[in-house]
């Protein structure tokens, strides 16, 4: 029985198959439906409803260190985001265009290690090497610094994947065509290659920035006096007990993440609507 | 005194081998001469080195043993964007992200030549190419006939010693191709710029090109005009390449000087001129399927003729392909042009005809 029978085959099945999905949505949505919906709660307790309010809004307004660890959380991202882009998009190109070189088979495996190493071992492993690095050379003091470095690791690994894939779609014609022209390797590269896969770099970076927004593991580990990022600070109100501003601030997150998501997709099929009118037009001519 | 067709070629490829390593050659000790104002084509099947002789020539791959000359200058050395070459790829491939006037100017501005001259260079190439009002489009917002004249006025802009086509036509419908093939041709000789094409397709050698190169396995096996090459091919790969052949073995039976016969068993060919051969010598007789006339009576005071049953016939439109079943049951193709709307002595399937030639027909191959 094929999955198209499956999905709209005899009544009975039609049935079963929709209230499947239904559950499975409940089941990822309605725990954040309730924090959205808590995060109104008047009363102090998270769990009792006591009437609609905006009152944990206000003092987030006011959260010095919640505000705090969200600027930081948002640097850190840029700079690993930005990081990750540009080591991502060299790695991947040496991989594509590249085949043969020494140290290539080590290189790959290096590249991808992060993606498949569990995040513990990688914090881990990084804290006892900064511990000596700190002893024998003084340096890096653990914050910014050491958290940025972590998230590169792990982001760069992101971005090669992501920026790889497209670069293995290009037609290699383009970048042939364009040395044909007269142009020099680097101007290949700034003026064709670059153009046509800055749509990978913007996901990678995008892809990226939320990586390390998110990290709590990382983070965790490569964390130093006065560098606590905002998933740290919520992970450490969470473990005192749960208060209904961090509610406040989740809501605000996944609002502006909607939004943006949403924004995103509408350009996107709007874009490739018009690209495949304009394709259709073109072949009619 | 030199006479002016001894003038040096205007590309010279000597005794070049490509070596991709791994125990086949793709390009086996080729040398050629190409003239001024030539569009030479190499033909030939996938595989057969053409495409990488095409990219040697680019710069994109290095010779592994030989060299290349362009008007005398050695290219050895020089990397793609310094050679004056230019190549339209099967592709096409126009930058997505750059208008229709830019991709014609990339490889201008890349020169650094000043901007007015710039615009003068493109108007002149849109007009060429007869796209003057698509200037501002985006590639994807044009056909694929559009496009294809895109990329050739982006690879003639620069005004090249010599264009580089690879496979011109691939991405066109049958259609369009046959339009698009005259109207590259015209467009190529009002520029006058020498060209090397290379394709697999032997019609579009035949119509486009000067001088065609028959290539198999890294080698050339013939080199000549496209009338020679269908009417004279030296050798079975050719004969059997270009066209529909009826190839038939037979030895030499008589061999006079403006005369030879040759018995292939179910058949008897008399060839009305003298060959390089002795009697008793095994040879190759081809014989293309539209020399061959088919009647339903015996003809007479033809020497060159043979009895078969029609197996089977296919109607082209303009031509009917008849197979032919002989004695032993060898077959023969015979093409008959359809003059009349309604032959009424065709011979049908399943019916007694005996096909001729004349003795000017057979091609006889020793090779």
């Amino acid at each position: 029985m094929s999955v198209r029978n499956l999905l709209l085959g005899s009544g009975a099945t039609r049935a079963f198959a929709r209230g499947w999905l239904v559950a499975g949505f409940v089941f990822l949505y309605l725990p954040i439906v309730a924090l959205v919906i808590y995060s109104f709660n008047a009363s102090l307790m998270p769990v009792v409803w006591g009437g609609f309010s905006l009152r944990w809004y206000g003092e987030l307004a006011h959260d010095q260190e919640l505000l705090q660890g969200l600027w930081l959380s948002l640097r850190i991202a840029f700079y690993s985001a930005s990081g990750s882009v540009v080591l991502g998009t060299l790695a991947a190109f040496t991989l594509v265009k590249y085949r043969r070189f020494l140290g290539r088979t080590i290189f790959t495996g290096m590249v991808n290690a992060p993606l498949v190493m569990p995040e513990v071992i990688i914090g881990l492993s990084l804290l006892l090497m900064l511990v000596m690095m700190q002893r024998w050379l003084g340096f890096p003091e653990r914050g910014l610094l050491t958290i940025w470095m972590g998230h590169l690791l792990l982001g760069l690994s992101y971005a090669t994947v992501v920026v790889q894939a497209r670069l293995q779609d290009l037609n290699p014609e383009l970048e042939e065509a364009a040395t044909d022209l007269g142009a020099r390797p680097i101007q290949v590269f700034v003026l064709v290659t670059l153009p046509l896969i800055l749509n990978s770099l913007v996901s990678a970076f995008l892809l990226t920035f939320t990586l390390s927004l998110d990290d709590v593991v990382l983070s965790a580990f490569l964390s130093g006096p006065g560098a606590t990022t905002m998933p740290l600070v919520i992970f450490s109100r969470a473990r005192l007990g749960m208060r209904p501003d961090i509610n406040a601030a989740a809501t605000i997150i996944i609002g502006v993440v909607s939004v943006g998501v949403v924004a995103g997709s509408l350009f996107i099929f709007r874009a490739e609507r018009r690209r495949a009118a304009e394709m259709a037009a073109a072949q009619r001519a | 005194m030199t006479p002016a067709t001894a003038a040096p070629a205007t590309l010279q490829i000597r005794d070049v081998v490509k070596d991709f390593g791994g125990g086949s050659v793709a390009v086996n000790h080729v040398s050629l001469d190409i003239h001024k104002g030539e569009i030479f084509a190499l033909l030939g099947s996938s595989g057969c080195g053409k495409t990488t002789l095409l990219r040697m020539l680019a710069g994109f791959e290095i010779p592994t043993q030989g060299s290349i000359l362009l008007d005398g200058q050695d290219l050895a050395g020089l990397p793609p964007y310094l050679r004056p070459i230019n190549m339209m790829f099967q592709s096409y491939a126009l930058f997505p992200h750059l208008t229709v006037w830019d991709n014609i100017a990339f490889g201008l501005k890349r020169d650094g030549m000043p901007k007015e001259r710039i615009a003068e260079r493109v108007e002149a190439m849109l007009k060429l190419v007869q796209l003057p009002k698509y200037a501002k489009r985006k590639p994807h917002q044009l056909s694929g006939g559009q496009q294809q004249r895109v990329a050739l006025a982006r690879s003639l802009a620069k005004r090249p010693q010599l264009m580089l086509l690879d496979e011109p036509l691939g991405a066109l419908d049958k259609k369009l191709r046959e339009e698009t093939q005259i109207e590259l041709v015209n467009i190529i000789h009002e520029v006058g710029v020498t060209c090397v094409m290379v394709t697999h397709d032997q019609e579009e050698a035949m119509t486009m090109a000067t001088r065609i190169a028959v290539m198999s396995e890294g080698k050339i096996l013939q080199v000549g005009a496209p009338a020679e090459i269908y009417e004279t091919p030296a050798t079975r790969f050719v004969a059997d390449f270009i066209g529909n052949v009826n190839m038939m073995e037979g030895t030499v039976a008589v061999d006079e000087p403006d005369m030879v016969e040759i018995d292939c068993g179910y058949c008897r060919h008399r060839v009305g001129h003298g060959i390089t051969g002795t009697v008793g010598m095994e040879v190759s007789v081809a014989l293309r399927p539209e020399k061959i006339r088919l009647s339903r009576t015996k003809p007479e005071g033809q020497v060159n003729q043979v009895q078969g049953t029609v197996r089977d016939r296919s109607y082209f439109g303009s031509f009917t392909v008849y197979n032919l079943e002989l004695a032993g049951g060898r077959r023969l193709k015979v093409s008959e042009s359809n003059v009349e709307r309604h032959r009424e002595d065709a011979p049908a399937e399943g019916q007694v005809a005996w096909a001729t030639w004349p003795d000017t027909a057979q091609v006889v191959l020793t090779q």
